[in-house]
Parts: structure tokens; C-alpha cells; sequence
């Protein structure tokens, strides 16, 4: 029964993930991009243009720039949940790769740096008056639910060790729709209903910066407006027509 | 006048703590119906205002990408919020760039998000009220489209635009702002955002040849409507008539007299700017920008040259090729458009142009990077020539230059105060407010390292320095054009004695505020 609930909870989980995420892709690269409007200095080529949304993407350049504690709770919480989400891989694959192996002890510790992460977000978000102006329910929800997640994964590993090889066996299962029983252990369970939580609520929320970010044109266009003639089939038609 | 007082200036820029309400009662006169039909728009705001406004927001989110994705991304991690001029002169939290954003946002979500449809508390959403359109009104109209906390965050989300877009739905339901309305109303009408008709600007054209001749000895030419010149050169109208806009257009007419270019401007196309973009409609942008495509080629010119101008630069640069173009009747050896600086940055890096450097030694200089062209255009094939060919020419024509604070200059520069359709008097307590920031880095370059004037490139820096230096204790004659600058060191052939100062320091003669 409780293998049942949560296989089919994660499943749901895993498909509004899936195809909210999918369709909201597919909004943002269907809707035209009528004029250029790259924030300048931008680069003038395509792989330029790679080149900045990467460093966005990995060194967070933008936020570097504009203020060093969001960038340092912001890099450190989402360098570790990277570090935490590879070092999950091993749950999902047999034989595990060799690489995922040699990143399970730095996931391990990552874990501290995400609540480090998280708590500085946290702090700001109530002690600067300018950042508390902003925030909204949700915004303190979802860092509580990140703040969960990662805590509940850290008494799996550091208080109350869950039975990984079952956990496992649940996890292949679940992949090869051949259901094995779920671990009955409370923080297990814990842990995997708020990450099916964290899934569902992910294409509704502002967790939509993830893919969001790509689709930015101030940073994903080139700036070559005089060399390179931009026209939108959409534009061409509303507008030229005449 | 309005009733506030001016801010006290600090050493350097701090964050004001939070004022709620602090400009709430700042708003713009609403166009008349006159200024609104003539765009096509409703003369008054429309009995089925909300849901004609929701309405038009779905058809915005179909089509703009930028709206669609910066509703759904911003994380509020607050990276914008100490990034605003008008929020660090008023410190009224809506200045914020995200709380700028969210009171689209909130409707947004009320109306076009699941998560706001069944938990409306939870994630801030509401519903178009009239009281949150008073609020659009307001504050969309405190925005200048500087960009400047679009620099700064993570997903580069444009807080102009969003205020572009609100502003096109504000202009749907029949809520426009006068001043942009009824001047891109002029510009489709008479050519200008001034109004001139032909006659006048043929006779104010006159007038400045014979200044110059009068100054200089020699028939310094600016032609009007001229067929078959190499040049078309597009400036802002006030370049026409204002302080200290037509020092610089002087200096226009020398560089080409002296590079000897045939040039001409146009009455067709008398006029840079391009309001329209500050309303976000496209489409009116497209007409205003129509009309120099078709000027230059009734005129048969090779080439177009847009004088110092911000916004009309970003329009020229930026969406030109896209909304006209393409501008394949033009040579193909240079590209289309130019910018007064590259065409000028060109002759002095060839040695064309011969500068007395020492005429303008009776000045320090600063330089403001303006908006429009700092962080939404370019100069030159490198990314950041916008910054580097205007202090180059500067160097090349004053001894006495100083850059302001790094965090000020560049894509970092501060907005004027009073871009994006706000430079109207019945604004004028947020363009004093908004230009703080910008005076306080002036400030300190003048009392530091003596800086006496300050140079810029865009009418509408200008005009906005001009009416609100005086509120910080300056003259307002400290606001120069680059191309005054040029103008006064620039050795004609046949010129007058050496010494003939340049009036730099006379007073201005007109007040360019009601542009």
C-alpha cells in the first residue's frame, strides 16, 4: 500500500514536472521575439552569446555584479544542490557510473552548504527591508521546502541511516515498472513526498527561472542588429503588411 | 511649480530605507482624446476598461517573448532593488525595479497562472482594480526604460519592458500619458516632435549659417531637403533651437564642412526621436521610423547619420533594420545607420579633422553615459565602443576630461532622470528626485578634481540637466553636446584669429523644458 501511494505519487510528481516544464518551454520559444534587445555591451556572435548565458549560468556574472551576499548564499545553496542531485544519480542506475561515485562524498557534505545557502536567502529575505518588501508567502514556503527536503535528506545520512539498498530497489523499480517495497522509514517518506511537492509545484512557481533564464532576451541575443536583418515571421505579418 | 524639496546630496549614493507612498501622488497629465484618436487610441478610458485590459495583456504575452518569460522568472532576490534612480532619490519601494514589475505581476498571475487563480495570497496575485491601475498609472509613468536593473539581474529581466507593455495597455483602455501621445502625434503630422513646419526650420537653419559665418569667417553650410547629398543626418529637433542642443549641431555642420561630406537634413524627417517606443507600440514606431527611410531615399542619400540622441540611437541601432530595413539602397560600405560620434571618431582617428584642443581649456570635463545607448546599442564593431568613442572624441578635443565613479559610468551609469517619456513638467519633482544619484557622482568629481561641465550625447539628458541642475546648485549651462566640444576646437580652414573664445559660459538663451 505505502509502495503503491508513493510510486504512484512520484510518478504524478515526475509527470506534471515533466509536462509543465515542456509546455512551458514550449510557450517561451513560441513566442516571438519581435525587436533586438540584448542589455549591451553584449556579445556580437552566437558563441559569444553562449559564452555569457554560461557564465550567467554557472558563475552567476549578473548577480556577482549586483550583490555579493545574494550571490554567495545564492551560488553556494545551487553549486551544492547540483553536487546533492548528481550524487542522487546512484538511487537510479546500476552499475552506478564511476564518476557519480567520485562525486558522493563532496554530495555528502554539499548538504551543509545548501542550508548554509538557503538560511543566508532566508535572513535576507526577513532583515533587509528592501528584500522583505518583496517576498510573499510563497517566496518563504518554498525556501521552508528546500530548507525541509535538505534536512530530512541530512538525518537520512548523518542521524537515522535509511535502508539504502531498499531505497534503491524501489527507485530501479520504479524506473523498470517493476515495484519494489518502499522502506517504511518516517524520514524516507518525508523526504520523498516534499521533493514530489517541490516537483509539482516547480512548473507553477518561480522555479520557472530555471529554464526561464535561456529564453531572457536581454541575455540570449547577439547584438548585431545592423549586420544580421531581425524579422519574425509573427512581426512580418502584423506589420509589414501594409 | 510643484511643491517638494530638492534632496540633499551625499558624498556618494546611498539606499534610502523604504518610504511607502513617497510618490504616490506622482502621475502625468492624461492625454486628451484629441492626442489619443489620432494614435488610434480610445479617447477616454473605455466603460469594459478591465476586461478590455485583460485582454490585451494575453494578446502582449502572445507576443512579446520578454513579457511572457520575465512575468514568470523573477525569484524576488532582490539584486534590483537598490538599482533604480527613482527608487534611491525617493525611496518609495514601488520604485523598485521587482516591485516596479510585480504590479504587472500580481495581475498577471490573478489572471493567466494557476498558482494565482486558486492561491491568490500565497503568491501575491490580484486583480486589475481600479486602485491597481491608479498604481500602474503612477508608477509606469516613474519609470524612464533606463535598463539599469535589467544590468544587474540574474535573468536580465527589463523592468522597461515591462513598463512598455503596461503602458501599451494603458493606451488600449484609453489611459495615455499626454506628453509621449500628443508628441508622436506631431512627429507623424509635421515631421518633428516640435511641430516646425518647413519654414521655420529653413529660416532657424539660416540663421545658425550666418552665426557661424559671423563667428568664424566661414560659410559653414546646413542644408535642408537637399537631393543627392552623401549624408542624411537625423537629429533631434531640439538640436534645432535649444541650449545646449544646437552647439552641438554646429559642431555637426563643421565636422562635415571640414571632412567635406555632402550632408543634408531632411523636413520629412526632422526629428530622431521615436516616442513611440517609450509606449511600446510598435507600430507607431514603425510610422515614425518610416519616415526617415523614405526621406532618405526621396533624397537619394548613401548614407544616414543619427545626431546625439539616446533613445532615438537604441530605435536607430537596434530596431531600424527590423521595422523599416532592410537599408539595402544605402552603401553598403558603411553600416546603417551611423552615429554622429562614429562618423567624427572615424575622421579624428584618420587625422581629418583639424582640433585646437586648448579652446575648450576653460572647462573640465565629465562624461554621462546616456541609458539608451550605454545598455542598448553600440559604437564601432566592439561591444562597448558606446562607451569608448564619445571619451575618445572628448579626449581628441579637450585637455581636462575625468570619468566619474566606475559604478556610475558605462553599462552602470545612472539614467538622468528624465528618459522614457518622462522630461515633462508635470513630472518634475521625479526628475529632480531622479537625477540624484547622477548629481552626487557629478559632485564628486567636482569638488575632487575640479570637473566644471559635464558632456552628454542624448536631447533628452540634456534637456532634463539643463532644468534640474540648478535645483543641485549648478548652472545649467554646465551640460554641454560632445559635439560643442568638437565645435570649439575645431580649426576651420579660412577661420578667424586663433583667439576667438568660444561662448561656452554665456548664458543659455532658452529654456528647453517644454519640448
Amino acid at each position: 500500500m505505502l509502495t503503491a501511494v508513493f510510486a504512484i505519487l512520484l510518478y504524478l510528481a515526475t509527470l506534471v514536472l515533466v509536462g509543465g516544464l515542456g509546455l512551458r518551454i514550449w510557450q517561451y520559444a513560441s513566442t516571438p521575439a519581435p525587436l533586438k534587445i540584448p542589455t549591451t555591451p553584449a556579445p556580437t556572435t552566437t558563441p559569444g552569446v553562449v559564452l555569457r548565458l554560461a557564465r550567467e549560468v554557472v558563475l552567476f556574472e549578473s548577480l556577482f555584479r549586483s550583490n555579493k551576499w545574494t550571490w554567495l548564499f545564492g551560488w553556494m545553496f545551487h553549486a551544492a544542490l547540483l553536487l546533492a542531485l548528481l550524487r542522487h544519480l546512484r538511487y537510479g542506475i546500476e552499475p552506478v557510473w564511476t564518476w557519480v561515485v567520485w562525486v558522493q562524498p563532496f554530495g555528502k557534505y554539499a548538504a551543509f552548504a545548501m542550508i548554509a545557502g538557503l538560511a543566508g536567502l532566508w535572513l535576507r529575505r526577513i532583515a533587509v527591508d528592501r528584500v522583505r518588501y518583496i517576498s510573499r508567502p510563497a517566496d518563504h514556503l518554498l525556501l521552508l521546502l528546500l530548507i525541509l527536503i535538505t534536512l530530512s535528506g541530512l538525518g537520512m545520512g548523518y542521524v537515522a541511516p535509511t535502508d539504502i539498498v531498499g531505497l534503491k530497489a524501489f527507485v530501479l523499480g520504479l524506473i523498470y515498472f517493476d515495484w519494489q517495497p518502499l522502506p517504511a522509514d518516517p524520514l524516507l517518506l518525508l523526504h520523498l513526498a516534499l521533493v514530489a511537492a517541490l516537483m509539482a509545484v516547480f512548473p507553477f512557481s518561480k522555479l520557472l527561472h530555471a529554464p526561464g533564464v535561456f529564453f531572457s532576451p536581454t541575455r540570449n541575443q547577439a547584438d548585431d542588429p545592423r549586420e544580421r536583418r531581425h524579422v519574425t515571421a509573427a512581426f512580418e505579418a502584423s506589420y509589414r503588411d501594409g | 511649480m510643484a511643491d517638494f524639496e530638492t534632496p540633499e546630496l551625499d558624498d556618494y549614493t546611498r539606499t534610502p530605507g523604504l518610504a511607502p507612498g513617497a510618490m504616490a501622488h506622482s502621475q502625468p497629465f492624461i492625454a486628451a482624446p484629441d492626442h489619443q484618436q489620432a494614435l488610434g487610441f480610445p479617447g477616454e478610458l473605455v466603460d469594459d476598461w478591465h476586461d478590455k485590459a485583460i485582454a490585451k495583456f494575453g494578446e502582449l504575452l502572445g507576443k512579446y517573448r520578454s513579457l511572457r518569460v520575465y512575468m514568470d522568472i523573477c525569484v524576488g532576490c532582490g539584486a534590483c532593488t537598490d538599482k533604480c534612480h527613482y527608487f534611491l532619490g525617493t525611496g518609495d519601494p514601488k520604485n523598485m525595479p521587482v516591485a516596479r514589475q510585480d504590479l504587472m505581476r500580481k495581475v498577471y498571475r490573478r489572471h493567466f497562472t494557476l498558482a494565482g487563480k486558486w492561491f491568490p495570497h500565497l503568491v501575491g496575485a490580484e486583480d486589475l482594480t481600479e486602485a491597481v491601475l491608479d498604481d500602474w498609472y503612477t508608477y509606469f509613468h516613474q519609470c524612464s526604460q533606463c535598463r539599469r536593473c535589467s544590468v544587474f539581474c540574474p535573468y536580465g529581466i527589463d523592468t522597461a519592458e515591462i513598463s512598455m507593455a503596461a503602458r501599451e495597455i494603458m493606451d488600449s483602455i484609453g489611459k495615455g500619458q499626454k506628453y509621449c501621445n500628443e508628441i508622436i502625434g506631431k512627429v507623424i503630422k509635421t515631421g518633428n516632435n516640435l511641430g516646425i513646419p518647413q519654414p521655420a526650420l529653413a529660416a532657424t537653419l539660416a540663421d545658425l549659417e550666418e552665426d557661424i559665418e559671423e563667428e568664424t569667417g566661414v560659410a559653414v553650410k546646413l542644408p535642408l531637403d537637399q537631393p543627392g547629398a552623401e549624408v542624411l543626418v537625423v537629429t533631434p529637433s531640439a538640436d534645432f533651437f535649444a541650449e545646449p542642443h544646437v552647439d552641438g549641431l554646429i559642431g555637426y555642420a563643421k565636422v562635415f564642412h571640414q571632412a567635406g561630406t555632402s550632408w543634408t537634413l531632411s523636413t520629412h524627417a526632422s526629428e530622431a526621436a521615436n516616442f513611440a517606443m517609450f509606449i511600446g507600440s510598435y507600430e507607431q514606431m514603425r510610422q515614425v521610423a518610416e519616415r526617415i527611410r523614405q526621406a532618405a531615399e526621396d533624397l537619394g542619400v548613401k548614407r544616414i547619420i543619427v545626431g546625439e540622441c539616446g533613445h532615438a540611437w537604441r530605435v536607430a541601432y537596434s530596431f531600424w533594420n527590423t521595422l523599416v530595413g532592410p537599408f539595402d539602397f544605402l552603401d553598403p560600405d558603411y553600416p546603417a545607420p551611423q552615429h554622429i560620434c562614429e562618423f567624427t571618431h572615424d575622421l579624428i582617428s584618420r587625422g581629418a579633422l583639424t582640433l585646437d584642443k586648448s579652446a575648450n581649456d576653460h572647462m573640465t570635463l565629465t562624461y554621462h553615459d546616456s541609458c539608451n545607448v550605454a545598455r542598448a546599442s553600440r559604437m564601432g564593431p566592439e561591444p562597448g565602443g558606446q562607451f569608448h568613442y564619445p571619451r575618445e572624441i572628448i579626449k581628441a578635443v579637450c585637455n581636462n576630461f575625468v570619468d566619474m565613479a566606475a559604478e556610475t559610468i558605462h553599462d552602470g551609469t545612472y539614467c538622468c532622470g528624465g528618459g522614457g517619456g518622462l522630461l515633462t513638467d508635470d513630472l518634475l519633482e521625479l526628475r529632480v528626485k531622479g537625477a540624484k544619484p547622477r548629481m552626487e557622482a557629478f559632485k564628486a568629481v567636482a569638488d575632487e578634481q575640479g570637473v566644471t561641465h559635464m558632456a552628454a550625447i542624448c536631447a533628452i539628458c540634456k534637456s532634463q540637466f539643463a532644468k534640474v541642475m540648478p535645483a543641485y546648485g549648478y548652472g545649467m549651462d554646465k551640460i554641454v553636446s560632445l559635439h560643442q566640444l568638437v565645435s570649439n576646437a575645431i580649426v576651420l580652414e579660412g577661420q578667424n584669429g586663433e583667439d576667438d573664445d568660444p561662448e561656452d559660459d554665456a548664458p543659455a538663451v532658452e529654456d528647453s523644458s517644454d519640448e
